[in-house]
């Protein structure tokens, strides 16, 4: 056994609190947590943006960008995500007030814009699968799918998260645990619109460029 | 008849009596013994009627100590299984000269080897370093537990499940044959149509769940839950590490998923990211998956880093030399360690100006490396040095990691690269850094640590028994392979030409690697010895070594709440200061303590992930759909209890706090 | 952990950013600008030169992803005492390597290993 045996320096012994006494509650980390969590999904899909970006020209003889995109299609649906990221920040305000059925009313139409969007998608997916330019067709329709089908997964997820949400709203109101993941869904849902904004300019505009 | 048969395949997929692979006498014998073994010991489970109090206290606890504990029980039974890969290679090398074939065919081997390397690297180190910062970190910022204590139940089930998969595909199928990076086309499902890439897809994924869960999670604990006082420059080194090493995981295991993804999409769906043909690009996956793959080297080395830093200072007797450079030292690896990582495919062909730019960085990370071991060194200088196992093990390190890092820098120059890719110089490179940084790392840190674990020192005469073996094991082992590989041998290769001078060096190899094999036994001999003995080798003060930072400032084992009272941290190296006060720990005025509470949704979503898992392997539709089904409602289902924690009674917590009075006044 | 147990129903969340309807209606509009451009530019061609279409939308993207941050994300140096603001520079600096770093090492190896089959990326 070794003897421990403490020997503190002379003179500069002064009184210190070593210990807390009262009750010591760090404060909770899921909001943080939840963000570094976005940060990682965000490194998925700078892979598969480098990943388009290296491959996205790459038609092997198939259909081009240019020849399959429909610009007018892509602006309604960015219009659906961008007014959704508007009606979900309402959805906070009315939390902020405490009204939980004015909440659940905005979320509400957040997963109705929400549904709007992944059905466009949706049309659009079967559009090129018909015109033979499904993903199997080249390297380019591969990474093209990966990446917006990724992110097609991403809002299909965030529509059940708001859905399994407002039931639980309206089972427990607003108590703080719904606040704060209402909170963490609105990161989630703003941040998915953040990565559109990369896909309609990336992927879209950039695709139909000679 | 044809209903019948699409029912059968949509039921069982490709799975069906061939998979079991009974033509091999090797895996057979093995099979046997392991069943032998699981037998033994579930029968011993069950007669001893130990499965409730495992469920109850271990399998659904969310204490971080037993968490961490049973990461690294994982860590270590998944060493025994990479080791016995390494060990039947190292025979067959040693064999197969000219008309002797040994005894592992092509196809054996190539598993063998894609085994050893993914067990070593996601199944042995990155549970053993998981586990100790699991248990260390909260210990030593003051904490009580982990920011998301269900959360990390979950990650370790995940990384178990992983685990499990692997295991599972040594008797039920094959494993990949690829390498432990499966790199396409090789691993495409033109090269690779067999089930041995699909086990290695979905084990990675779900363990990658686990792994980058926990990195949140312990990156949470370290930013938020810190004592009160303990600034980030007041935080010890080992803490420091860990919180660049949790960087470093968040930001580099997606990389790993969506690459891995890309390549199960590629193999399940005939998409073209990686192909030869319709403008696949197969270096893409290459330039991808060491993205991920550097990093990955440094998630692995900074803990262990950390953990020398702590046992130089300790036994040292004297404040780790530099602090702060050690701090910076360890930031600017973080970053750096994501710009270098083109080193690893030089011969790739991206020319001079992408080599040297490459080659630079790779460089530069000597310098803060180099710096770390100055600082250690000169924490020894002058200090009153204690040789016990971790200090030992400490300075096998320095020495062995420097002769490592040398040969690192060696490779980094990119026209001996081209001359020394792929060959066993590379191999034994690689070895020697992880051997002698990593692994030498975490038996320090298990030594160091085990008191304050299980309440008893480990024995040292065993301990200095196994780091003996290990370390002339080590050289044994792997120096030949650094001759071998200038001799121009590659690595990977399962027989060879008549040639008595090469086959000498691999017979020496071979011996090194029965020294190793000493070595482990040793270690787990020890493990046993310091049972038998844990009377002598009590730890009643819960400071055995005359430790510096604050998980020496409770019981060995602590309690489940850590800290009666929240520490309150004035200067680095906490509990030292403390002492120097003459600190009083208070006995009484406890108050309850709030605690979460234990949950079996982890083991379940894990356990119905490794069905899930097993299932796309093979290929098994139904099973694939039901269980995916399955874990949603679980994980919706777990989100729906709000009631998640409890307060420890202030009774309670007086009567442990008692218990701890009593044996420290029989210490005196 | 959470403390629940002690929460009424008129609890706040206390680390969340309180938001406004100002600061949602500037981001919205500021949004909804910066997407029109970028879509007018392309569908419209407004510029004859391919480099500069892609500058002016890569710009306005860059951008439009800092508006969202601010008056969506609630982005600022005070939240989560800055460590959100860290978490998102560094990942923003990864993000930059493995795009540009991928981008760069695949260019140089497809002008080095398949010199005539290259066709040039991004004009």
């Amino acid at each position: 056994m070794s003897e421990t045996t403490y020997t503190p320096e002379s003179g500069d012994v002064e009184a210190l609190e070593f210990h807390v006494t009262e009750d010591h509650h760090p404060e909770t980390g899921t909001l943080l947590g939840f963000w570094l969590y976005l940060m990682s999904d965000c490194l998925i899909f700078a892979c598969l943006f480098a990943t388009y970006g290296v491959l996205g020209r790459s038609y092997a003889g198939g259909p081009t960008g240019a020849e399959l995109f429909d610009l007018p299609l892509v602006a309604i649906n960015t219009s659906f995500l961008l007014l959704s990221s508007i009606t979900y920040g309402f959805a906070m305000l009315e939390t902020q007030r405490k009204r939980v059925g004015a909440t659940i009313g905005w979320l509400a139409v957040t997963g109705l814009l929400g549904v709007a969007f992944l059905g466009l998608e949706l049309y659009e997916f079967a559009h090129l699968l018909n015109e033979g330019a499904g993903p199997q067709r080249s390297a380019f329709l591969t990474s093209f799918f990966a990446l917006v089908g990724t992110h097609g997964l991403h809002v299909l997820f965030g529509i059940i998260w708001l859905v399994v949400l407002v039931v639980q709203l309206r089972k427990h109101g607003l108590i703080v645990e719904n606040q704060r993941r209402l909170f963490c869904l609105s990161m989630f849902w703003h941040f998915l619109d953040v990565v559109w904004i990369g896909v309609f300019t990336f992927v879209y505009l950039m695709g139909v460029l000679p | 008849m044809l209903e019948q048969l699409d029912l059968t395949q949509l039921i069982f997929g490709r799975l069906s009596w061939d998979a079991i692979p009974l033509h091999e006498p090797v895996i057979v014998a093995t099979f046997v013994v392991v069943a032998i073994g699981g037998v033994a010991l579930l029968g011993a489970l069950t007669y001893y009627r130990v499965w409730g109090y495992l469920w109850k206290e271990w399998f659904t606890s969310i204490d971080h100590k037993k968490i961490g504990i049973m990461y690294m029980v994982l860590g270590l039974v998944m060493l025994l299984r990479g080791f016995a890969d390494a060990i039947m290679m190292r025979i067959q090398q040693a064999w197969a000269f000219g008309d002797a074939t040994g005894y592992l065919p092509p196809d054996h081997y190539d598993q063998i080897f894609t085994a050893h390397g993914v067990i070593m690297i996601f199944f042995v180190a990155m549970p053993l370093i998981t586990g100790i910062m699991n248990y260390i970190i909260p210990l030593q910022i003051g904490a009580r537990d982990v920011a998301f204590p269900f959360l990390n139940n979950f990650s370790f089930w995940m990384t178990a499940s992983g685990a499990a998969l692997v295991m599972a595909s040594l008797f039920i199928g094959e494993f990949a044959k690829t390498g432990w990076l499966a790199y396409p086309p090789l691993s495409g499902i033109m090269e690779s149509p067999g089930v041995g890439v699909d086990y290695y897809l979905w084990a990675l994924q779900i363990a990658g769940v686990g792994t980058l869960l926990s990195g949140i999670n312990l990156l949470v604990t370290i930013v938020k839950m810190r004592a009160p006082g303990m600034n980030l420059m007041k935080m010890p080194v080992f803490t420091w590490t860990s919180l660049c090493t949790n960087v470093l995981i968040v930001a580099a295991f997606p990389v790993l998923t969506a690459v891995l993804g890309m390549l199960l999409l590629d193999r399940y769906l005939g998409t073209a990211f990686f192909t030869n043909d319709l403008g696949g690009n197969v270096m893409m996956y290459i330039n991808l998956i060491w993205i991920w793959g550097h990093p990955e080297v440094y998630i692995l080395i900074l803990p262990a880093f950390g953990i020398f830093s702590e046992v130089v200072s300790t036994y040292s007797g004297k404040r780790l030399f530099g602090y702060a450079s050690m701090v910076y030292a360890t930031v600017v690896i973080t970053v750096l360690s994501y710009m270098v990582w083109l080193h690893h495919f030089f011969t790739m062909g991206s020319g001079a100006s992408v080599n040297s730019f490459f080659g630079i960085t790779t460089m530069i990370i000597s310098i803060p490396t180099g710096a770390k071991i100055f600082n250690w060194l000169f924490t020894m200088y002058r200090g009153r040095i204690r040789f016990e196992v971790p200090m030992l093990w400490t300075i096998g390190f320095i020495i062995t990691f420097v002769i490592g890092g040398m040969t690192g820098v060696l490779l980094a120059v990119p026209p001996a690269d081209f001359v020394l890719h792929n060959s066993l110089f590379l191999v034994a490179h690689f070895h020697n850094v992880i051997i002698g940084g990593v692994l030498f790392g975490l038996f320090a840190g298990i030594t160091y640590w085990y008191p304050k674990a299980f309440g008893y020192k480990l024995d040292p005469f065993w301990g200095k028994m196994s780091f003996w073996f290990w370390t002339i094991g080590f050289y044994f082992a792997f120096m030949p392979l650094y001759v071998l590989g200038l001799m121009g041998v590659t690595r990977r290769m399962s027989q060879f030409e008549e040639d008595a001078a090469m086959q000498f060096w691999f017979q020496v190899a071979a011996f090194g690697a029965f020294l190793i094999a000493l070595g482990i036994l040793f270690f787990i001999v020890q493990l046993v010895v310091s049972h038998r003995r844990r009377d002598q080798l009590r730890d009643t003060t819960g400071d055995p070594w005359d430790g510096r930072t604050l998980e020496w400032a409770t019981s060995s084992p602590p309690p489940q709440y850590n800290f009666a009272f929240t520490p309150r941290v004035h200067d680095l190296d906490a509990w030292w200061q403390m002492k120097q006060h003459k600190y009083r720990r208070p006995e009484q005025g406890f108050k309850a303590i709030h605690m979460p509470k234990n949950t079996a949704a982890g083991i379940i979503l894990a356990g119905i992930s490794t069905v899930l898992g097993f299932a796309l392997v093979w290929h098994m539709w139904l099973l694939a759909g039901v269980s995916f089904a399955a874990l949603l409602a679980v994980a919706i289902g777990h989100t729906f209890n709000y009631d998640r924690d409890y307060h420890i009674p202030a009774e309670e917590v007086e009567r442990v706090e008692a218990e701890r009075t009593r044996m420290l006044a029989s210490h005196v | 952990m959470s403390d629940h147990h002690d929460a009424a129903h008129d609890d706040v969340l206390p680390d969340a950013p309180h938001s406004t309807f100002k600061g949602y209606m500037t981001g919205f509009v500021l949004a909804v600008v910066l997407t029109v451009i970028p879509f007018w530019v392309v569908m419209a061609d407004v510029f004859e030169s391919t480099g500069v279409t892609a500058l002016v939308i890569l710009s306005l993207a860059a951008v439009q992803i800092v508006v969202h941050m601010i008056y969506f994300l609630h982005m600022n140096f005070r939240s989560q005492g800055g460590w959100n603001m860290l978490a998102l520079i560094f990942t923003a600096v990864i993000v930059f390597i493995t795009l540009a770093g991928s981008l760069w090492v695949m260019y140089h190896l497809n002008v080095n290993m398949m010199p005539g089959m290259m066709q040039d990326p991004w004009g």
